[in-house]
């Protein structure tokens, strides 16, 4: 893949939609674009969409690795919830933060393989394998909860949630890390090739020599680390953990970001920046129906819109019917 | 004995004997009362479940069918209380729209060439936030041909209870599997399944049977959205939430192959049954909590990928392609 210049790649239709979103928003509210800063940390209306799009930012991040390899992992959402969980539980049980949190991510680890050697190893439809922890996975973060929310007061814990670092908001500065060290890892060494390679035709990349059931496993092990991560910031966020509503439906979000991003879902074309922009515009959108007083329902539908609308430029039939009319202008 | 019937029979004993080992511990299990409630209970699920496996025996996935259920029952409801027209009239029109709904994601299923997966997650949102545009709360349903269903039953022996929405659900049932196993449309659902590209070759309108597998996938979603109607007797935009799965779970556990061209429609029974017995266990135990359901159900379907993973490995004379491109 050849390098873009800046201009161009500021130039992609997916930051004409997020700016197109942001003024919307600003026109419905005047001050969206106001940032103050108090007691250290930053706050305004933009800063908040960059916080609440966090989770399902990092989400996209695991999931665009999935997806590049013509995968799908629907169980993000159960991780998140196993994932807080067990954060919460332990650390009420008395164990210190970095254990907890070091065991969260460990699970998010775990479950991540599961998913990987269920695709590789007993090669079964990625959309499928996942199924199985997104419908065993709540039951699983509600046994180890007890049924219950269980809350916390642990001050790392809810630094990672809500806390701030330079003036940012710790879901930023993780998310931003996060995308910045996947991208420079998956583009600056051959990894991102390697993957593309699996995504466009497996069995000849195995052929040319990549061991493409390892790298399969360790996109999903990754995935499953990302959920965990996102499980954990917004566990900290509401300072407990929910086995039923943490991360509720936040799998599709994560697709929708990825798809909005120009990730092929056929594999083999995948960008990680751009799902993180996907994440941000779905986010700005949400914030736009909620600060412009519909109810937060209407989301579902304006999301409806937006996957038909991407649908229909994607198609072929569309690019075949574009062709068919700029050829005829040419005759003319 | 006929190999292809290897997965149907090895689901079908499975739920026998887990519901031996269930009347052993509990023989109260065994009464037509309890299986009444079986069916009754799962009469929602079923119909939707038989729509499911028609999706998925022509190699496609319908996410949007417990969305069509929630959004049906507050059509119903809106149609119904706030209208006051007459609930036939309303069942009527709410079948309608589900099925017109269907057809739309077929047509864009096949014309705009997406996975059905991507197009029936917008139209789960869709519905989802149209029924929430429609009437966020819970509206509670009143008339008398309401409450005259849902009091009617047909007496079994041994007390059990026989309701209307049970006997819809086995005649859905009993319309499916001939619909699969004795038209040209059932023939061409499993020959899309196969290969899309060898079925349009042989002359399988692969265009209008696509339209009509999602058509037909969400008027049963809609028919089991009236049945939960007057199960709960009343229209709310967040019932039946995941439905789609527990449809999709016992259509696999049913002995459906995932990858298509393969499957039963009396399996996905056995496979509503199956869930319905550890939803009863699970109440007859009393000390297992609600949890545990997600948890056996989910291992349940692994268990089942991997037997059919297992089964077919053995039985292809080649390596079996499950990766579908």
């Amino acid at each position: 893949m050849k390098r873009k210049n800046w201009r161009g790649a500021l130039l992609r239709p997916q930051f004409a939609a997020l700016a197109a979103v942001l003024l919307i928003n600003w026109l419905l509210f005047p001050g969206f674009f106001d940032i103050t800063l108090q007691d250290g940390r930053l706050f305004g209306s933009l800063i908040d969409v960059l916080n609440r799009g966090a989770p399902v930012a990092i989400l996209a991040i695991g999931m665009t690795a999935v997806i590049a390899t013509k995968g799908v992992d629907l169980s993000v959402g159960a991780v998140m919830a196993i994932a807080g969980a067990v954060a919460a539980v332990l650390v009420t049980g008395g164990a210190s933060a970095i254990v907890a949190v070091g065991a969260a991510l460990l699970v998010g680890l775990l479950c991540g393989l599961w998913n990987g050697i269920l695709v590789t190893y007993l090669e079964i439809q990625p959309i499928i394998a996942t199924l199985v922890l997104m419908v065993a996975g709540r039951g699983l973060a509600q046994l180890v909860t007890e049924g219950s929310i269980v809350t916390f007061s642990d001050p790392v814990l809810i630094f990672i949630g809500t806390g701030s670092l330079f003036g940012m908001p710790m879901p930023i500065v993780i998310a931003a890390v996060l995308t910045l060290l996947a991208t420079l890892i998956v583009r600056k060494t051959a990894l991102g090739l390697l993957i593309e390679a699996v995504g466009v035709n497996r069995s000849a990349a195995r052929f040319a020599g990549i061991s493409s059931g390892l790298l399969l496993v360790l996109v999903y092990t990754f995935a499953g680390f990302c959920a965990a991560t996102s499980g954990l910031i917004v566990a900290g966020d509401i300072r407990g953990a929910d086995a039923n509503n943490a991360g509720l439906w936040l799998e599709l979000d994560a697709i929708l970001a990825v798809v909005i991003g120009g990730t092929s879902l056929l594999g083999g074309r995948f960008s990680i920046p751009m799902s993180v922009v996907g994440a941000l515009i779905i986010q700005a959108m949400n914030t736009g129906i909620l600060i412009s007083g519909f109810s937060p329902e209407f989301n579902l539908v304006v999301k409806s819109g937006v996957i038909i609308l991407i649908l229909i430029m994607q198609a072929p039939i569309t690019s075949q019917w574009l062709r068919a009319r700029t050829s005829e202008r040419k005759a003319q | 004995m006929n190999r292809a019937l290897r997965p149907l029979l090895a689901t079908t004993a499975i739920f026998v004997l887990a519901y031996l080992a269930a009347i052993i511990q509990f023989p109260a299990m065994l009464s037509t009362r309890v299986l009444g409630n079986f069916l009754t209970d799962n009469a929602f699920l079923g119909i939707a479940a038989v729509g499911m496996t028609f999706v998925i025996i022509s190699g496609g996935i319908d996410l949007s069918v417990g969305a069509v259920i929630g959004f049906t029952t507050v059509l119903n409801a809106v149609l119904i209380m706030w209208l006051g027209l007459h609930p036939l009239f309303a069942f009527a029109i709410s079948l309608t729209v589900a099925a017109a709904f269907g057809a739309v994601m077929g047509a864009a299923i096949h014309y705009l060439k997406v996975p059905s997966f991507i197009v029936t997650l917008a139209g789960m949102f869709l519905a989802r936030g149209g029924a929430s545009v429609l009437s966020p709360d819970s509206i509670g349903i009143k008339h008398e041909v309401y409450t005259t269903i849902s009091k009617s039953y047909v007496l079994l022996p041994g007390g059990g209870r026989l309701t209307v929405i049970a006997m819809i659900m086995l005649v859905v049932f009993v319309l499916g599997m001939i619909l699969a196993h004795r038209t040209r449309f059932g023939s061409y659902v499993y020959a899309l399944g196969g290969s899309e590209v060898s079925a349009g070759l042989m002359g399988v309108p692969v265009a209008r049977t696509t339209i009509l597998i999602y058509t037909l996938s969400a008027f049963l979603a809609g028919l089991a959205g009236i049945v939960f109607s007057l199960y709960t007797s009343a229209g709310y935009s967040l019932s039946a939430l995941g439905v789609e799965l527990d449809a999709i779970a016992a259509v696999v556990i049913g002995g459906t192959l995932l990858t298509g061209g393969y499957g039963f429609i009396a399996g996905t029974f056995i496979g509503v049954m199956l869930q319905g017995l550890v939803q009863t266990y699970i109440v007859f135990d009393g000390s297992l909590s609600s949890w545990w359901t997600k948890i056996v159900i989910g291992g349940l379907l692994f268990l089942f990928i991997l037997l059919q993973r297992l089964v077919f490995s053995a039985a292809a004379p080649r390596r079996k392609v499950f990766w579908k491109s």
